[in-house]
């Protein structure tokens, strides 16, 4: 495991993923309201590149004809056949238990802390007055 | 595999179909208000009967069934001779078939309904301590149809609510719901019969030109009818709803569940209170009677079969007499586990109409 800066937070809009390769593994790091998140960009259902599908709500209804829109901006749509994936999780919204892509740990850090050592920046300068995504692989 | 003798455990005959012999026989029972409504119009000399039952229709009677005179299954003593004695049933379930169910006027209907309620009871249920019987109900006025079946359930010989298939509306439609809402209220499983009001085609195609391509479209309707159930959100609203699909075949379900299934994951959004896979809540309120269970070649196929089907407690027995599916006693499909052919003979129809325990 190692750890990999791969954006400065600034770069990643709420509501958007950068794609990035780390140790040849495509990964989609998304920023959900300020928070990150990252996801192989491989769906487990057949393979579709996942984290090119549209970032969602949760729609859910306790009762024929009530709706409500829930986790707004935290669900992704896999391309291919629409399955939902749950951003934080990983976790497949119809196969719960079995289905689920995988999830890589990220944290925020300052720059001043990265100049210190010892991190696979790959392609990100850093500087050391911002903050950036590290994601462990 | 020796064939099964369904009456050496005493089963529970989940579909036979006693006929009204004609619409004069109902007139005793008919409110006097449209007894005389019935006479003014002449409506006595029409028997009513669903035109899919030709009364002349081979697979309407099995041949050793056919009475010398009149409709198959309208006479009680040869129904007692014929099924009862022969399977021994503990109990059987009459369905009857009738126009009532699929007349345009939703009054009339009601009327016709509540008389072939009140003969059900006192000229066949009366008659025999086995027999059972469904509520008939007019389906396109679920007011009328919930007023009907809160009538006739305080008589616990009415162990379920009668609904035909392809109606003029698909039965998850919220109109319908107040069907639902009283069969729940009252402990009623919802039985669906192959049949139309036969005043639109059995399938999407248009109508068709002859008995075996209809005949056959009823299989997938059964399809039909559970996607409207179950996108409608029907056994979300009403969960401890049971619904019995009656004559509809059973080796069609697996194919339609993995297909239900799958499209489901991609496209549940569109319904969300479908939160959960739509084989799992057909699984759980969803029951098929055996007659007919249309058969693979093999008996081996039969075993794939169930486990395909994923559930014992989904098949209900049944005999579905006067029709012609089987001869003898041979009611039961060959090749099923010995386990499982007691859950279908007695457990399952238990724990489906729990009026019968
Ligand atoms: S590959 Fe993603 S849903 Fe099928």
């Amino acid at each position: 495991m190692s750890r990999h800066v791969v954006a400065a937070v600034g770069e990643i809009a709420p509501g958007t993923c950068k794609l990035v390769t780390v140790k040849g593994r495509e990964i989609g790091v998304f920023n959900v309201n300020n928070e990150f998140f990252a996801l192989i960009n491989r769906c487990p259902h057949q393979g579709a590149p996942l984290c090119r599908g549209e970032i969602l709500s949760r729609l859910v209804s306790k009762s024929p004809g009530q709706y409500e829109l829930t986790h707004r901006g935290e669900m992704l749509r896999c391309p291919w056949h629409c399955w939902e994936f749950d951003i934080r999780t990983g976790q497949s919204w119809c196969e719960p238990d079995s289905v689920q892509a995988r999830t890589y740990a990220v944290e925020i850090e300052p720059g001043s802390e990265l100049a210190k050592g010892p991190f696979a920046a790959e392609t990100v300068p850093v500087a050391i007055e911002q903050d950036y995504v590290v994601i462990t692989v | 595999m020796e064939p099964v003798n369904p009456s050496s455990m005493q089963a529970i005959d989940c579909d036979i179909h006693p006929a009204v012999p004609s619409t004069r026989a109902l007139l005793p029972y008919l409110d006097e208000y449209w007894r005389e409504h019935i006479l003014r119009r002449g409506l006595e000399a029409d028997n009513l009967e669903l035109s899919a039952f030709p009364v002349n229709a081979d697979l309407n009677s099995r041949p050793d069934w056919r009475p010398a005179r009149g409709i198959p299954g309208s006479d009680f003593d040869l129904l007692r001779s014929q099924v009862l004695e022969p399977f021994q049933s503990r109990f059987a379930i009459c369905n009857v078939l009738h126009g009532a169910q699929a007349m345009f006027s939703e009054d009339l209907s009601a009327a016709l309904c509540r008389a072939i309620n009140r003969w059900v009871a006192a000229e066949w249920l009366d008659r025999d301590p086995r027999l059972r019987a469904s509520i008939v109900v007019p389906p396109h006025s679920a007011d009328l149809a919930a007023e009907e079946i809160d009538r006739c359930a305080s008589d616990p010989r009415f162990v379920q609510v009668l609904m035909l298939e392809l109606t003029e509306l698909p039965l998850g439609r919220r109109q319908n719901w107040p069907i639902y809402a009283a069969a729940e209220r009252h402990g009623l499983p919802v039985g669906i019969h192959a049949g139309s009001s036969f005043r639109h085609p059995p399938s999407g195609l248009g109508w068709p030109s002859f008995y075996l391509e209809d005949y056959v479209s009823f299989a997938p309707g059964f399809g039909a009818v559970l996607n409207s159930l179950v996108t409608e959100g029907v056994f979300v609203k009403f969960p401890k709803l049971k619904v019995v699909l009656i004559e509809s075949g059973v080796t069609w379900l697996p194919a339609y569940l993995w297909r239900i299934d799958k499209t489901w994951r991609g496209v549940r959004a569109e319904t969300p209170w479908v939160d959960r896979l739509p084989s799992e809540i057909i699984r759980e309120h969803v029951r098929l009677t055996i007659q007919p269970f249309d058969e693979p070649p093999e008996q081996s196929q039969v075993q794939t079969l169930i486990e395909q089907i994923g559930s014992d407690e989904m098949l209900l027995f049944s005999t579905d007499y006067p029709h012609w599916h089987f001869d003898g006693i041979e009611a039961m499909p060959n090749g099923l586990p010995p386990d499982l052919i007691k859950k279908i003979l007695i457990d399952n129809p238990l724990a489906t109409y729990p009026r019968l325990s």
